[in-house]
Formats: C-alpha cells, sequence, structure tokens
C-alpha cells in the first residue's frame, strides 16, 4: 500500500461553483431577462497531501469558504471533481466509513453549538450517529478523552456552552471535530472571532492535534500571519482563482503574484513600527461582474492590454504555480 | 497642557447582582496632535473609554468616579443638550461598522452638510461646497456626481472613508476611532489607516485609536495604552511597548501574536482568559496568569509606575 501513502488524502481537480443569483421568476420574466449566476469558485485545482496543512487565504468574497464547504461535500462542485483517499467524494460521502474520516470546525463558536444541548451531548454526537460506540459508559469514557485532548476538564461536559468563553467553545468543537476519529478536517477561519492570546492558544493546540493524530488540515483564513504559521502548502485566492499555489516558505520567501505581494505589503509589520506603507488603490470587485482578462488587473501595477483581455493560465514558476502573465513574461517590476 | 486630559476613570454598570466595574481608575492624557492607541482584548473597557470620553456611555452604564477635561474644561458631567454640540463638533466619531453609523435614507451628502451646517453654521451652497471638497480629499473618486449618492451605493471600503469625512467635517480637535477597520479586507484596511493618519496630521487632529490588532497600532500611533480587566496595564511610546514591554501581559500579548516575518514552531500563549467582570481576583488583575506574579500582587493592586521607558501597573517594577 506504498501507493496510498503518495496518494494526497484531498484532490480537487478544475473545481467550480455558481450560485443563482437571478431575481424571482415573476421579476424576470416582467423585465424580460435571463437567469443571473455568481461564479464563486473557478476552476480551482489543489492537492492536501495526508499529514500537512493546506491553507487557502485570501480577502471576503475569494471563494474560500465556498471551497471549504465543496471540500467535506456541503455544496456539490457545479464543474470538477473533489476525491478523498482515492474516491470520488460523492462516493466517499455515502460510506459512513470513509464519511466518518473528515470534520469540519466552524468560525464562530458561538453559533456553532446548539446552546440547549450539554457539551457531552455535543461531543458525543458524532460519536453516535456513526455508531462508533454504544454503551453509555464507554461513550462518556471518550468524550472525557476527547475533553482532555482539548484542554478541558471531563465535568465540563456536564455544562452548557453559555457558561464558557469563546476560546473554550471552540476547544468544544475540537473535541466535536475529532470524536468521529477523523484523520482529515475542514477549518473555516478557526480563529478569527478569539482574541489573540486565545488565538495563540487554540493554533496551538491546533498544531499539537495535528502532529499526535497525523491529522491533515485545510486551513482556511484572511490572516495571513496566522497562515504562515500553520501551514505547510498555501493558495493564494482572488475572486474565484487561485492566483499562487506552492510551498508556504517559498511564497512568503518569494511573492511571486501581485497580489501575494500586495497583501504581502499590506499587512502592518509589528517588528518594524511606524512604517509608512505604499497601499494599493481599489476594492476587490464584485464576483457578480468580475473584470475581464485577469481579475486582477484594475488593481495590478503590472496590467497591460494582454492582462486585461486574456485570463492568465496557472503557470510553474519553479516550484510555485502562478497565475500571472506579468510572471511568466518576466514583467515583474512595475 | 494637554489636548484631553482622563482622570482615575471609574465606569460602572448595576445589575441585579450587584455593581460591575468595568473601568477602574483609568488616567491618561493626550497632547494635540497626537495619536493615542488604545488595544486589549474583548471586555477590556476600551470601547467604554471611548464611548466614556464622547458622552455615549449605553445606560445604566454610568461614570462614578474621575474626571474627564478637554482643553482645560470638564465634559465628564456637562447637561446632554451641551454634550450633542460638543460630539461632532470637537469631538469626532469613527465606529467599526460604517453601515451603522450612515443614514441609510440621506445621501451622503447631506449628512455631511447636515453636520456641518448644524456645527459651523455654513450656507447652503458653502456646506455643499465643502461637501464636495470633502469627499475629494477622502479619495472618494468623482466626488461632485458621488455626493447625491446613498450609503448602500458605496462598498465597505468607500463607507468608512465617507464616515472619516463625517466625523472630521466640523474639524475637530479630538477623534474617537474605534476599531476603524476591523471589517474591512486587509488590503483596504491599509487605504483606511494612511488616509486617517494623512489627514489627521494635515488638521492637526488628536486621534484616540481603539483596536485590539497591535499591528495596526504599531503603525499608526505615537502612543499606546494596553488595557487589561478595566484598568491600563501598560502605556508609553509604541516602539518601546512593542520592542521592550515592560507588563508581563504585554509581553505575553506581544507573544501570541504570529507575524508574517518568521515562522516560529510554538506561540508563546498566556494560559487562560481575561477574567469575568464578577471575577476579578485582589490584587493584580493578571496574577492567575501572570508567570512572574509574587505575593504582593495577590494582596495589592498595582497603579501605573515607571518602568524602563514606559509606565507599567506591576509589582515588579517597585523599587523598595
Amino acid at each position: 500500500m506504498d501507493d496510498a501513502q503518495d496518494l494526497p488524502l484531498l484532490d480537487a481537480v478544475g473545481l467550480t461553483r455558481d450560485f443563482d443569483v437571478s431575481r424571482p421568476w415573476l421579476q424576470r420574466t416582467l423585465a424580460r431577462e435571463g437567469r443571473a449566476f455568481l461564479r464563486a469558485v473557478d476552476d480551482v485545482s489543489f492537492a492536501v497531501a495526508s499529514g500537512t496543512t493546506l491553507s487557502l487565504v485570501g480577502e471576503s468574497g475569494c471563494g474560500k469558504s465556498t471551497i471549504a464547504r465543496m471540500a467535506v461535500g456541503l455544496y456539490a462542485p457545479t464543474q470538477g471533481v473533489i476525491s478523498f483517499a482515492g474516491q470520488s467524494l460523492s462516493v466517499a460521502r455515502a460510506q459512513p466509513a470513509l464519511r466518518r474520516r473528515m470534520n469540519m470546525i466552524f468560525q464562530d463558536p458561538y453559533a456553532s453549538l446548539n446552546p440547549r444541548w450539554r457539551v457531552r451531548d455535543i461531543v458525543a454526537e458524532p460519536i453516535r450517529a456513526f455508531g462508533i460506540m454504544t454503551g453509555a459508559a464507554d461513550i462518556n469514557d471518550r468524550v472525557a478523552e476527547l475533553l482532555a485532548q482539548v484542554g478541558l476538564a471531563a465535568a465540563d461536559g456536564e455544562k452548557y456552552p453559555h457558561e464558557f468563553s469563546g476560546g473554550q467553545r471552540q476547544r468544544i468543537s475540537i473535541a466535536r471535530a475529532l470524536s468521529s476519529a477523523p484523520d482529515f478536517l475542514v477549518c473555516d477561519e478557526p480563529t478569527s472571532a478569539l482574541d489573540v492570546s486565545v488565538q495563540a492558544q487554540i493554533l496551538n493546540l491546533m498544531k499539537e492535534l495535528q502532529q499526535r493524530l497525523g491529522l491533515t488540515y485545510l486551513f482556511i483564513s484572511h490572516n495571513l500571519a496566522v497562515v504562515r504559521h500553520m501551514s505547510d502548502r498555501l493558495g493564494v485566492m482572488y475572486l474565484g482563482r487561485i492566483v499562487e499555489l506552492g510551498p508556504a516558505e517559498e511564497i512568503f520567501a518569494a511573492p511571486r503574484h501581485p497580489y501575494t505581494r500586495m497583501l504581502l505589503d499590506a499587512i502592518p509589520d509589528l517588528d518594524n513600527p511606524g512604517r509608512a506603507r505604499t497601499p494599493v488603490g481599489g476594492d476587490v470587485p464584485s464576483p457578480i461582474d468580475p473584470p475581464p482578462g485577469c481579475t486582477f488587473h484594475p488593481r495590478c501595477p503590472l496590467a497591460n492590454a494582454r492582462c486585461r483581455t486574456e485570463r492568465p493560465a496557472v503557470w510553474d514558476a519553479g516550484g510555485v504555480d502562478v497565475a500571472c502573465h506579468a510572471v511568466q513574461e518576466g514583467r515583474t517590476t512595475a | 497642557m494637554a489636548l484631553l486630559n482622563v482622570e482615575d476613570l471609574h465606569v460602572e454598570f448595576p445589575t441585579r447582582r450587584g455593581v460591575l466595574r468595568a473601568l477602574d481608575g483609568v488616567s491618561f492624557a493626550i497632547d494635540a496632535g497626537e495619536v493615542l492607541g488604545v488595544v486589549g482584548e474583548s471586555g477590556a473597557g476600551k470601547s467604554l473609554t471611548g464611548a466614556a470620553i464622547i458622552g455615549l456611555l449605553e445606560p445604566p452604564g454610568r461614570i462614578t468616579a474621575g474626571r474627564i477635561s478637554l482643553e482645560g474644561e470638564r465634559i465628564d458631567n456637562l447637561p446632554v443638550e451641551r454634550m450633542r454640540r460638543l460630539r461632532g463638533r470637537r469631538i469626532g466619531a469613527i465606529f467599526q461598522d460604517p453601515l451603522t453609523t450612515l443614514n441609510p435614507l440621506y445621501t451622503v451628502g447631506r449628512q455631511l452638510t447636515e453636520t456641518m451646517q448644524t456645527h459651523l453654521g455654513l450656507s447652503d451652497a458653502e456646506a455643499r461646497k465643502r461637501a464636495v471638497g470633502w469627499l475629494e480629499e477622502v479619495g472618494i473618486p468623482a466626488a461632485a456626481r458621488r455626493v447625491d449618492g446613498y450609503p448602500h451605493e458605496f462598498s465597505g471600503g468607500m463607507r468608512q472613508r465617507v464616515v472619516i469625512a463625517l466625523a472630521l467635517c466640523a474639524e475637530p480637535r479630538l477623534v474617537i476611532a474605534d476599531e476603524p477597520t476591523t471589517a474591512l479586507d486587509v488590503s483596504v484596511q491599509a487605504q483606511i489607516i494612511t488616509l486617517l493618519k494623512r489627514l489627521t496630521r494635515e488638521h492637526g487632529t488628536s486621534v484616540i485609536l481603539i483596536t485590539h490588532d497591535m499591528g495596526v497600532i504599531a503603525e499608526t500611533a505615537d502612543r499606546v495604552a494596553v488595557m487589561y480587566a478595566g484598568r491600563i496595564a501598560e502605556i508609553g511610546p509604541v516602539a518601546e511597548v512593542v520592542r521592550q514591554p515592560a507588563h508581563p501581559y504585554t509581553s505575553g500579548l506581544m507573544g501570541s501574536i504570529p507575524t508574517v516575518a518568521h515562522k516560529v514552531e510554538r506561540l508563546r500563549q498566556i494560559d487562560g482568559a481575561m477574567p469575568r467582570l464578577n471575577a476579578i481576583p485582589p490584587g493584580c488583575a493578571f496574577n492567575p496568569r501572570c508567570p512572574d506574579a509574587i505575593a504582593r500582587c495577590h494582596a495589592e493592586r498595582p497603579d501605573l509606575m515607571a518602568a524602563g521607558a514606559t509606565r507599567a501597573s506591576c509589582w515588579v517594577h517597585a523599587h523598595g
């Protein structure tokens, strides 16, 4: 089974997801207009190797959360294929033995835990749902073990979510996500709602658990500093596409795509107080009406006529995949 | 003389289960043209400090002790009507969410002209001319046309620019900016911070910049106050607080922030969480989480004292 070791745990090829944003039928008919679609994710390919972390980073509306949901099967792709452990995700989702191997941690620990359930029932739900254990004593022992694993006490199982702080609630979410003994976790902005000192606790915990349990993470975040801390590989997204994908250290050391460079430059630098920065103008355009050609061209200092008309294909720039005409043509200084 | 002086400010919330002290002896001063950052975690009291200064504490919260003076005049006990005239004219405000600051039913031009006419007594034509001028100054393209647009026609970053124009248009001496960039994407955040810095410098406006983001403060503020459990843990020049923090909480906080500049195997973490207001321990509120706590920290509450280049509320720096 050596081949299985080399196979990525999650493999996405040509993922595209459209959302129907049409007006209601009657209004559409009266105005004689067609259906309207928003392409949230546009021809995205990536792979996550077992035991590693791939992070997707980008600003609001870039499609990172849509990919997170497709990766666990909450949304079906409009086009493209996701495979999990060598099987198509739709097949894998139909088999409890495979489905229990993937789980998700959400951003808001205030919304993702049922306020009327005791913590032990929240954590035990996947165990019961998959029929992993049936005896009440066995389940209680397992819940206590899971709570200890995330730094909570067994007695905390008797409490309700409102008795916990945001950081502790996120620990409960993690315990629940781990209760079906998964090897793949999708983490959608798991620390964005937390204060920095608590964020450090949760990030450290997630890394410890990854090492101890051999977990594979698809990590979604808008925070490049958090992403740098967590990732083996990194994908930078802009308006539904991955514009740069490669080893995280490589991208942080030498960002190639102008958008990646702009993002890195926009981050306030703690080591250099009072630094004057050179902000890039413009907002992220609406994904309902994206610009033609390369969608970044209206904000890009390197854009030329080709960028305004022709969409750049993904190109291997020495171990890092980049979708940019300027990088490919070597016009990287404006 | 300092532009704003806050002395021993106490804010309390009476509840059925007793009085909660949300601010417990906060003192600081701001000079004209200075940018003071106020940083802290949720519930530390940073937004309350801003709300108390501008007279917008939500009842039943109230100031129970201390005084706030602006240009030598005491403002914490002004009658409602006088405080209303002062707000906007002498102290401007910028809040996190521009959609709740702007009235969705009025054009941005009307909101600007109304503010300027109320506070500066301008004619209609003059107010409109200045409204367009302000929109240009905050970087709204085609300002002469956009002045008749409604807030929903602007993007998030553009709306926050309008809010900045609104806060500055009556030429206040002090602006309180409470998480002005938190709702924005990082590339837009950079634009807004740069704009705020430039405009306040050009107009000589002082700024209290309240945020949880130490990076924003490091880049923008002259001095920073680090708050913890309703008190100032440390206050001093930004570079010194960032590079040589004197309070164990500040140094823990700095160590727990991941940076893009380098990768560490494990972030430094402060175990536990900030105490709730009804469970603040005796002595120093940070003592249960503090690696350096000594007997005195459990018994006696430290006030701000000199600690190298900054001032910190920590017994480690007490002499004798």
